[in-house]
């Protein structure tokens, strides 16, 4: 009997050590940069399987006008400072033009509107947030496809890089800027649009103002507000700090679709 | 081992309880389950407030952690419907002595430790791709085998209110069977297990997926049946939170139905098990 007391008492005290050491050495591990990296590897094919299951033309949820959220939350920047946007803010965003450049044939500089009069479509989404809340909102906005097809793009042109007014963290080299990029696939989608309504109304400030992009089947961060510009690229590693996007710079995925 | 004793104390002899693929499936998961665990609450901390339905109703969770202040001092906070409970240190308001701070889940419980949703997320989806493969290799090999249906199905036998009553009261007692019985699992582990492997498992997978917007757009019909995204994430919370409550009652089992020929037995396969004494020494099997 005294045999198996001691080893329960010991057993007990191996589990509760290891039971220590798991935790000090998870939490070693998991700050570890090549942890990190290792287990960042997934990533890969997270967003391959995603491609693969996902068809391309596949529509997100649209809702009816009673699903509606109240208060559509604004995140990020909500009212930026940045000296070229408070002037167009200003002047109603009178002098504003939406540039479309990079890998195009015809490069464009488009008035509010002359956007307005594009190809349009209205949606009432879902759009989530990294963080884990969602809202529901009716967006009004210019179909990207036509948009790009206007300015017409070259061959070697695999991504587009949203440019955006609002500066989210203050740098010494300008990687606080706000941009994102999708692929062609996302941009021909039916879904994506450039939104200058959210609800009916002129989209506001804090949601974006004068143009938001919307790519429907992706996480929050995604769905660049304050575009300004967009470019066609080949690939976009010497844009900022090369990953695609302002929270793609700091760690999150590029392809946010979960 | 059996030991040639003189009269009535059973011998020991030692049985296969757990084929290979059982065991090493078991302790994958192991792995996988508490690496998911903890980064998920790392990512219930950026929002730690859960609703219903397909949006957020943010002035109405139907659970929130967070901090207020009470006669001059920060407190923790964790309002469950109207009912607010004051939870310092644990949830809500966490940390050292003098680095407390505002935080759903404490960092003792989240990987990483500090508030990082980008890593907190790399580590979930990994954790994901291992949990899901190791589970599908689990299933597959134990419809093979013939696991599920010889030693997880439980028979009529089994299921007789009478038997379950009995199983109930022995388990409350912590009286454990030690002979020939033990050879096979009981009515109340045969149920915990399937209702873990089969249905919990699979819950969180289901609804990890019904969050995904992509994914959303490949089976809208997920939306449906979990009745929206937020109610997704409400469920995923509370089915990670009823295989922690398996885990705790699954490890005090484990303990006090004998630890050391329970985690052998998961191990190497091999459980012992005691029999009466055979004339014959070494005849038992």
């Amino acid at each position: 009997m005294s045999d198996t007391t001691n080893r329960r008492g010991w057993l007990k005290a191996a589990g509760a050590s290891l039971g220590a050491l798991a935790l000090g050495a998870c939490d070693k591990i998991g700050m570890d940069p090549k942890a990190v990296g290792f287990v960042s590897k997934a990533e890969g094919l997270t967003r391959r399987v995603q491609r693969l299951v996902i068809d391309r033309k596949a529509l997100a949820r649209e809702f009816t006008p009673a699903d509606i959220s109240p208060v559509f939350k604004p995140n990020g920047s909500i009212s930026p400072s940045d000296a070229d946007y408070r002037a167009h803010l200003l002047k109603g965003f009178a002098d504003y033009r939406l540039v479309v450049d990079g890998l195009v044939e015809r490069p464009l500089a488009l008035s509010l509107e002359e956007v307005s009069a594009l190809p349009s479509r209205t949606q009432i989404t879902r759009h989530d947030c990294v963080e884990g809340w969602s809202a529901i909102g009716k967006w009004t906005g210019a179909r990207l496809g036509p948009l790009l097809d206007k300015a017409g793009l070259k061959k070697n042109a695999r991504y587009i890089v949203f440019h955006c007014g609002d500066t989210l963290e203050e740098t010494l080299d300008g990687s606080g800027q706000y941009y994102e990029s999708i692929d062609l696939i996302d941009a021909y989608h039916p879904q994506t649009i450039l939104a200058y309504q959210l609800n009916d109304k002129t989209l506001p400030v804090a949601n974006g103002a004068p143009l938001r992009l919307r790519v429907e089947r992706q996480l929050g961060y995604k769905q660049a507000k304050y575009v300004m510009r967009l470019e066609a690229v080949e690939d976009f590693s010497h844009i900022s700090r090369g990953n695609g996007g302002f929270w793609e710079d700091r760690g999150y995925e590029w392809y946010a679709g979960i | 081992m059996p030991k040639p004793e003189n009269g009535t104390k059973p011998e020991k002899v030692l049985v296969y309880r757990h084929r290979g693929v059982t065991r090493l499936t078991h302790w994958i998961n192991v792995l996988a389950v508490s690496l998911l665990l903890m980064s998920g609450l790392e990512i219930f901390n950026a929002h730690p407030a859960l609703y219903w339905g397909q949006k957020a109703t943010f002035d109405q969770p139907w659970i929130s952690m967070g901090s207020a202040e009470k006669a001059g001092r920060t407190i923790g906070v964790t309002k469950i419907g109207s009912l607010t409970l004051e939870t310092t240190g644990v949830l809500g308001y966490s940390g050292p002595p003098g680095m407390q701070e505002e935080r759903g889940f404490p960092a003792w419980a989240t990987l990483p430790s500090s508030r990082d949703l980008a890593d907190g997320r790399h580590w979930h989806f990994f954790f994901a791709w291992l949990f899901v493969i190791n589970g599908l290799t689990y299933w597959i090999m134990s419809l093979i085998n013939g696991h599920i249906r010889k030693d997880l199905a439980p028979s009529l036998a089994d299921v007789a209110p009478k038997n379950v009553w009995r199983e109930i009261v022995t388990h409350a007692k912590l009286r454990f069977p030690k002979g020939e019985e033990a050879r096979h699992y009981n009515v109340l582990q045969k149920g915990a297990y399937l209702a873990v492997a089969l249905v919990l498992l699979p819950m969180m997978v289901a609804t990890g997926l019904t969050m995904s917007p992509g994914f959303n757009a490949a089976a809208p019909w997920l939306l449906d049946l979990f009745g929206g995204r937020q109610s997704a994430r409400t469920l995923h919370f509370i089915s990670a939170s009823l295989i922690v409550g398996f885990i705790l009652l699954h490890l005090a089992m484990v303990v006090a139905s004998g630890a050391w020929n329970n985690i052998r037995s998961m191990i190497t396969g091999k459980y012992a098990i005691e029999v009466p004494p055979s004339p014959a020494a070494g005849a038992a099997e």
